[in-house]
């Protein structure tokens, strides 16, 4: 993956930084900018777990849409704020859910009950 | 978090507050928090313990209405911090000062650290007394106070960010469709819930951030109490820490009023979908280089918490 580039890859590279952010920075910082590497930290955290399922997640998000009918969420909330999918309304609510699940999955997977 | 102030701020605010006080001695100045237009300072008036809250230029909040609001709520009998002095200062900026307050108002602390554990039991009917002292004050009495219908508001906004989310227009047609009649007219606060009110170890102390105060249902302040991001991880529905049952029985003991619940879950709705717009502008803030930090950046990628809990909040009522 990422040919012709080397090791580390992406995913590697945000990881390193993320872990020194972990290790060094926010032990060895107080207050607002330990605070501030944590957050940091957390962003990483998302831009690994993207890298690892975007693909996946972009593709099944558009087979989701595809069976509305709709090409992408703009189209979906117009959709829904015309009522133009009333009749589907259940379907819709359950691609909306599922799309929602899949976005906590990257951004904050302990989010979930 | 306190930093240190620029020089040039530091001495013109020093000698402001020493005109505006008749104050000799001004020390201790220490910046609480800043942003763009408005900054909260903590400082000593001749050994006395002030807060002064400033604003330069034309803000649309202004603040001559909110030290209008914080006299008819010391009125009132909710718990402040006592207003010192208001005005416009020489500077042009205009101010509030009010006694300083001593306690905790970081959200987590309060609801996890053990000096807060007998806080933790009073809060809820604290909270709700409060909130009933807080609507009987009649918002037309107050000279600038403005009236803005939430839900019409907040479609505005969202459309203006220009981020469609499918997740949101569910819940603005699920709003439109169960809207309950208005209960009653009354001054709302805007912002209620922990992080901005002051708690000390017996409970809460003050209600501050009288910023997003405006007319309107009461039962708005009631429904943000219980949005769950306001719950920060704490497991009751009420600030995370008591029942539903707790904040409404002391709101009617207090008001004399009846609290239907399915009106506060309709502003609880409204509330978590209000948070969610509200975490798009965030991001937006630094997307737009108008504050450029990557704490506003990550507030971005927490929108579909506020998604998920309008799924579980409308679960059974679709």
């Amino acid at each position: 993956m990422g040919a012709p580039h080397d090791a580390p890859d992406m995913g590697q590279l945000v990881e390193a930084v993320r872990e020194w952010l972990e290790r060094d920075v926010m032990p060895g910082t107080e207050g607002r900018l330990s605070f501030h590497a944590r957050v940091a930290a957390n962003m990483l955290k998302i831009v690994e777990r993207e890298l690892a399922v975007a693909p996946e997640h972009e593709a099944r998000h558009g087979e989701r849409l595809a069976t509305l009918g709709v090409s992408d969420d703009t189209e979906l909330a117009a959709a829904i704020r015309t009522g133009a999918l009333d009749h589907r309304i259940e379907e819709v609510r359950a691609v909306v859910r599922d799309s929602v699940l899949d976005k906590l999955a990257v951004a904050n997977p302990r989010y979930v009950q | 978090m306190p930093s240190a102030p620029a020089p040039e701020t530091s001495t013109e605010l020093r000698v402001e507050l020493a005109s505006i006080l008749g104050a000799e001695h001004i020390d201790d100045l220490t910046r609480l928090s800043g942003g763009a237009s408005r900054e909260t300072w903590r400082f000593r008036a001749d050994g006395r313990p002030l807060v002064v809250q400033r604003q330069r230029g034309g803000d649309e909040r202004d603040m001559s209405v909110e030290a209008r609001v914080l006299r008819a709520v010391t009125a009132s009998g909710a718990p402040l911090a006592e207003l010192v002095a208001s005005g416009v200062g020489a500077s042009g900026a205009s101010y509030i000062v009010s006694a300083a307050v001593e306690g905790e108002t970081i959200a987590r602390k309060i609801l996890r650290d053990d000096r807060f554990a007998s806080a933790r039991e009073h809060l809820p009917a604290q909270l709700g007394e409060a909130l009933a002292r807080i609507h009987t004050i009649d918002p037309d009495g107050i000279d600038g106070v403005v009236d803005v219908d939430q839900l019409e508001l907040y479609r505005v906004v969202l459309d203006e960010f220009g981020a469609p989310h499918p997740a949101f227009e569910l819940a603005f047609r699920w709003l439109e469709d169960h809207r309950p009649p208005p209960t009653r007219r009354t001054l709302v606060h805007g912002d209620f819930r922990l992080g901005n009110v002051m708690v000390d170890e017996h409970g809460l102390r003050a209600v501050l951030d009288w910023e997003l105060v405006h007319a309107g249902d009461p039962m708005e302040d009631l429904g943000w109490l219980c949005v769950r991001a306001w719950r920060f991880g704490g497991q009751g529905p009420v600030a995370g820490l008591g029942r539903y049952e707790q904040l409404f029985e002391a709101y009617e003991a207090e008001s004399g009023l009846r609290v239907d619940p399915e009106v506060v879950h309709w502003w609880e709705v409204l509330g978590t979908l209000k948070w969610g717009i509200m975490c798009i502008g965030q991001a937006e803030t630094h997307l737009s280089g108008r504050a450029r930090s990557h704490e506003l950046a990550a507030i971005g990628r927490r929108v579909c918490e506020n998604e998920y809990d309008l799924f579980l909040a409308l679960e059974g009522r679709w």
